[in-house]
């Protein structure tokens, strides 16, 4: 039997840079067997040769499972020597793991999704779901908001979705110098300003665990009710396998039971800190 | 999943074992190709250890124990078994401090990773209390029945044979009756024994539990146990269960912790507690690992382990930005509910149970029937609302 710690080898076939700190890998197989299956909003444990292993969501297209994507931004000392991952280099995968977006329970009513930062990238592959079967969903809503205009992330990608005439898509920072001619300021300030039938909307929030608990309070003062808000969580995470205790949040395992999770059920406990 | 709690305690056949012939147990588990591991003296303590024959086996000493204190002492008998438990557990063995998971190799910038082979190792573990019994069936449901499982301690596990023992005196922190985990063992041992001293007679009452401990008893000198043995035996477990150190009250001991995540005496406890993680090291339920990717100085070699950690560390809860729980408050908070409260919901079952090992071997003698109990009475009135919205067990 394998260990469920062995991870499998894949090849980097391309390397995109998206900010100062962010990339996007796309892999391949290194045996070059079958597809890469996943739900939006699962992850994989990715190890780099020798120096370890850190959990980076799967951001493609869930129903382009040729290829794996991730977008990794780089804050650790693993994810710094990702950073300098060329073509052809290879890592190790393990995935995918947890829990997903509601995509099926968000059909027929509104979906609002929004980001913070690289919480874009655990989302990407929830928006392509629901842009690629547009017509089972009524209004569709993204607000993105991040630090900078040049710590905007997929700008070119949120570009061509915000002109669908389908979606109202967002996007503000939170500080800008001249030449930015966007909105500026806190993501929530944006939910003012979306139009959607908040008793039917279901949102998927991800971003700082801050910024996720402010949006879902915003959301539910308009009405959202907390059991269609769902949020990502992030804690760390050393197994994957809910063997290791690391990313227990309360009675929950990070990345057996979530990450995603329904706000309702966190709720009472994103009130307590150091929890 | 055999719950021991509450079980039918089924009548096994009873048997004499004389204390002159208990020595040939482990001869046998020898002969049958068990490294044979049980109780010996070692730096003061007694720990659990490779026994080359009964003569290993700590006869005639005691322990003391109380918060932050342990001590060994002589016995006015020759009792093998006549001792609490001590700082390990049977967790060191089936599940190692360090494991190696994978070794890998990398030429040419192309990766090859081996699985390590796990040499099968036939254990023999002799003088299993009970506490430690139900700490294996803990240790089970995490590591084998979760949706992934631990294929290195299921084969660990499978080839481990357990001689349990009732156990003859209850240590001073000992509160296995509290949490229903003994002190008569009930199920999940391969064969059990009473040490009964008499005036004149040391013996053992012997049940068989499976066919492998039923063969193992065939092989040693062996009588029916007669109603007189029978009842001896019974005392002998009666009376630990009498003379327990401490005593938890765990009535919807979920909820209340789960009410109390805000409860002043939490930072009490953080104004005391060390943070050193004792309590998660001899804990026989704590499971919580950290996995570690290394490489040789040349870069060819890489290898992958597991190796224990303790929520008490910093590190533990790091992610980037810093750690989650910073202050020792929110790290005792975090083991103590975890082992009382969240435990329930992650795994349907209690992660104490009632060693006492916590207590003996904190430095500074922090007690969590203490702790439970202070936050038990003075909880804020009004406060009845638990943030899982599922207070009551």
């Amino acid at each position: 039997m394998t260990h469920p710690m062995v991870p499998r080898l894949w090849w980097i076939t391309r390397r995109r840079r998206e900010t100062h700190d962010t990339f996007t890998v796309e892999l391949k197989p290194s045996n070059g067997s079958s597809e890469f299956r996943f739900a939006p909003g699962q992850f994989n444990m990715l190890y780099i040769w020798g120096a370890g292993e850190v959990a980076i969501s799967i951001s493609g297209d869930p129903n382009a499972p040729g290829s794996l994507i991730h977008t990794i931004r780089s804050v650790g000392a693993v994810t710094r020597l990702m950073q300098k991952l060329k073509s052809g280099d290879e890592v190790g995968v393990r995935g995918p793991f947890g829990s997903c977006w509601p995509i099926e329970q968000a059909v027929s009513g509104d979906v609002i999704f929004v980001a913070g930062g690289v919480g874009l990238a655990p989302l990407r592959p929830a928006i392509y779901h629901v842009l690629a079967q547009r017509k089972r969903y009524q209004r569709v809503v993204l607000l993105y908001g991040t630090r900078a205009p040049a710590d905007i992330l997929y700008a070119r990608e949120l570009e061509r979705w915000r002109a669908r005439f389908d979606a109202q898509v967002r996007v503000t920072v939170d500080h800008a110098a001249g030449g930015w001619m966007g909105s500026v300021g806190v993501v929530t300030h944006l939910i003012a300003r979306a139009r959607f039938d908040p008793a039917r909307t279901t949102a998927m929030i991800c971003g700082p665990e801050v910024m996720m608990r402010f949006t879902a309070m915003e959301l539910e003062k308009r009405g959202v009710p907390a059991k269609n808000m769902h949020i990502s969580m992030e804690r760390n995470m050393k197994c994957a396998l809910g063997l290791c205790g690391h990313c227990q949040y309360g009675p929950s395992f990070i990345c057996k039971d979530g990450p995603v999770f329904s706000y309702e059920r966190l709720k009472p406990l994103l009130a307590i800190r150091e929890v | 999943m055999k719950t021991m709690n509450n079980a039918v305690i089924e009548t096994r056949p009873q048997f004499v074992l004389e204390r002159s012939d208990f020595n040939r147990l482990i001869e046998i588990l020898h002969e049958k190709g068990y490294q044979v591991l049980g109780p010996r003296l070692r730096d003061g303590a007694i720990v659990y250890d490779e026994l080359e024959s009964g003569g290993d086996l700590p006869a005639g000493w005691t322990d003391e124990q109380d918060g932050g204190t342990y001590r060994l002492k002589k016995r006015n008998d020759e009792a093998i078994f006549g001792y609490a438990v001590g700082p390990h557990s049977w967790k060191k063995f089936l599940h190692p401090p360090q494991v190696r998971l994978w070794k890998a190799r990398r030429k040419d910038l192309k990766i090859e990773v081996a699985q390590e082979e796990q040499p099968v190792s036939k254990k023999a573990f002799i003088g299993v209390r009970s506490c430690e019994l139900h700490a294996i069936a803990i240790q089970d449901r995490v590591f084998l029945q979760g949706p992934y499982q631990d294929p290195f301690y299921k084969l660990r596990r499978q080839n481990a044979f357990i001689v349990a023992v009732n156990c003859g005196q209850a240590g001073g922190t000992c509160f296995c009756v509290s949490m229903r985990t003994g002190p008569k063992v009930t199920d999940g041992f391969d064969l059990s024994l009473t040490e009964v001293l008499e005036d004149v007679r040391h013996y053992f009452v012997v049940e068989s539990g499976t066919e492998l401990g039923a063969e193992v008893l065939a092989a040693l000198p062996h009588n029916a146990a007669n109603e007189k043995e029978k009842t001896s035996a019974e005392e002998v477990v009666k009376n630990t269960a009498a003379h327990m150190g401490r005593a938890m009250d765990i009535t919807d001991i979920k909820g209340l912790l789960y009410r109390n995540y805000e409860h002043p005496r939490w930072e009490n406890v953080a104004a005391r507690c060390l943070t050193c993680g004792n309590c998660t090291m001899v804990c026989p339920t704590c499971f919580c690992m950290t996995v570690e990717d290394t490489t040789d100085l040349e870069g060819e070699h890489a290898e992958r382990w597991q190796k224990w950690d303790s929520c008490f560390t910093t590190d533990f809860s790091y992610i980037h930005g810093g750690s989650v729980r910073s202050t020792a408050k929110a790290r005792y908070r975090q083991w103590m509910t975890h082992k009382l409260a969240t435990w329930i919901d992650q795994f349907g079952i209690s992660g104490c149970v009632g060693c006492g090992r916590c207590i003996t071997w904190c430095p500074v003698g922090i007690d969590l029937t203490e702790e439970t109990a202070a936050i038990r009475g003075s909880e804020a009135p009004g406060r009845k609302e638990d943030p899982h919205g599922n207070g009551n067990t």
